[in-house]
């Protein structure tokens, strides 16, 4: 059993569901609590999330480097795809193509996302207080409002597609029944997570957010 | 020179094929306007060509080259893209068929001449995942175990496989970037695993799946249970193979 292509691939699929997808449903949560808490509520989630212990340890092996090496490593499987929708207009097909096409939005958006908010935390022009007001100031920009939109749906369909191939590929759901079924539940889970997080834009956009935490002190992970 | 079709009727069915003259040869198409009758499949058609390789336009041409055997849907030989979907051309009647009739090599094979592909990777992965049950030996080992009847009847399904190539063709990850070994294979590793004497060797066929090319290649586009012309349930083959790989895994970690 030595490096070969069969284990990087059931790793990239491990990875897929631990951490990320667990991440994600999370990062969907923590962001709702701006719509339920508003600004205090979105505070104090965050304050929790960073209060965990070794977070630095939990943001890089738990998060980063999981993230990496699935992104990385997804941006090939997706190459070695060749999409042939034109042909075959099955609904697993489309799901096959966007599971890709969501991948790589993911991606893309996912840097753009982290270098606007964690990144700017590590350099220190914010501090994880200010990342609500963050996110106030993102919106005022139409473009950044659809753009998140986009990335958001792509990144929660592509979780809870991923989930449903999670299943095959592991051996879990193995008749058409099961299949079936399994992705009854998945689309309903990507109607729920979508909108936690379309909520939070929502949230995101209200005055509540415009004013920056008076007190601006850093946070201690 | 065109010469007047014999048919009293007149009427006639167009067909526009792909062809290409050598492997490495640039593809292109000709029309070709065939006398209609009735029940003609896609290889009567071909045939017709063949007696008056004449074209639309009225210049003659090389005949159409392509394969066939059995002619009912048996041997996999005449596999081809018809109208978009790739499918036996023994099977494929005219009458059903929308017009023009557009026929292409399955050009996910080598293709060798017009519409004559080259299986030789299919036959591969069939001695890779060794796809029988080896039961040569110096003496009579005698009678083999019984099989329940009602796994011989699903495996009964998987054996109708006829290796034609379809399911590869309709796959989106068997292609020139992905060593994939394709849904044939996988589902055959089911059915000779199901076996009583086949599963003797069921992990070895396992382990040659859990290797570059093997079943990590399936991204579940399903495209090879829609398109398989002897409705083998690949995609359940491949889940199954996908639980029995997983477990090998776990087996072989933990019993190094
Ligand atoms: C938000 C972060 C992400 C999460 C939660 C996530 C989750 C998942 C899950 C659960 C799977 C299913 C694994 C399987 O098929 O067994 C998956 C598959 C996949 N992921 Fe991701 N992923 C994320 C980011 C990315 C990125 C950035 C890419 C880059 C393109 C990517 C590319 C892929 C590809 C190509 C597959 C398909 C595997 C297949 O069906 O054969 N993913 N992902
Ligand atoms: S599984 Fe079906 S489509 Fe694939 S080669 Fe066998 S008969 Fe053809
Ligand atoms: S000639 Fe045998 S399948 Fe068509």
């Amino acid at each position: 059993m030595k490096g070969n292509s069969y284990l990087t691939r059931k790793i990239h699929s491990l990875l897929g569901v631990i951490p990320l997808a667990l991440f994600l449903v999370n990062h969907a949560i923590t962001n709702y609590s701006a719509f339920e808490g508003g600004l205090e509520g979105f505070n104090k989630s965050v304050a929790l999330l960073n209060g965990l212990p070794l977070i630095y340890f939990l943001e890089i092996f738990g998060i980063f480097l999981p993230l990496f090496f699935h992104g990385v490593y997804g941006l090939y499987v997706a190459y070695q795809s060749n999409w042939n929708n034109s042909r075959f207009q099955y609904g697993r097909n489309w799901a096959f193509t966007l599971q890709r096409i969501s991948g790589v939005i993911t991606f893309i958006f996912i840097v753009w996302h982290v270098y606007q908010t964690r990144y700017q935390v590590l350099v220190g022009n914010l501090t994880h207080e200010q990342l609500g007001n963050q996110m106030y100031e993102i919106f005022t920009n139409p473009v950044s409002v659809v753009l998140y939109t986009i990335g958001v749906l792509a990144a929660v369909f592509h979780f809870a597609n991923g989930m449903w191939s999670f299943l095959v590929s592991w051996g879990i759901t193995v008749g058409p029944r099961a299949q079936r079924i399994s992705s009854y539940i998945w689309i309903g889970v990507f109607v729920i997570v979508s909108t936690l997080f379309l909520l939070s834009i929502v949230a995101f956009r209200s005055e509540e957010f415009a004013e920056t935490a008076s007190a601006v002190r850093t946070w201690i992970g | 020179m065109a010469t007047e079709t014999p048919t009293k009727a007149g009427k006639m069915v167009k067909f526009i094929i792909t062809r290409q003259d050598s492997p490495e040869a640039a593809p292109y198409t000709e029309e070709f306007e065939i006398p209609y009758r009735s029940n003609m499949n896609v290889i009567s058609a071909l045939m017709e060509i063949q007696r008056n390789p004449v074209k639309t336009d009225g210049k003659s041409t090389t005949p159409v080259c392509w394969e066939s055997n059995c002619l009912e849907e048996v041997c996999g030989a005449c596999s081809m893209v018809i109208n978009g979907k790739p499918r036996q051309a023994c099977s494929s009647l005219v009458d059903k068929l929308e017009q023009p009739v557009r026929v292409a090599p399955m050009s996910t094979f080598p293709i060798v001449r017009d519409l004559v592909i080259n299986r030789e990777r299919m036959f591969n992965a069939l001695k890779r995942v060794k796809a029988w049950i080896p039961i040569d030996g110096t003496y009579d080992l005698g009678p083999g175990p019984r099989m329940a009847e009602t796994k011989r009847q699903w495996a009964y399904e998987l054996s109708k496989c006829m290796t034609c190539g379809v399911c590869l063709e309709a796959c989106p990850n068997v292609n020139d970037r992905s060593s994939f070994i394709g849904p044939a294979a996988v589902s055959q590793v089911r059915l000779f695993n199901a076996h009583p004497t086949g599963e003797m060797n069921k992990a070895e066929r396992l382990e040659t799946l859990m290797e570059d090319g093997g079943i990590e290649g399936c991204g579940n586009s399903q495209n090879c249970v829609r398109s398989c012309p002897k409705g083998i349930p690949l995609t359940t083959s491949i889940a199954a193979i996908n639980r029995d790989t997983t477990a090998q895994l776990f087996k072989n970690w933990l019993s190094f």
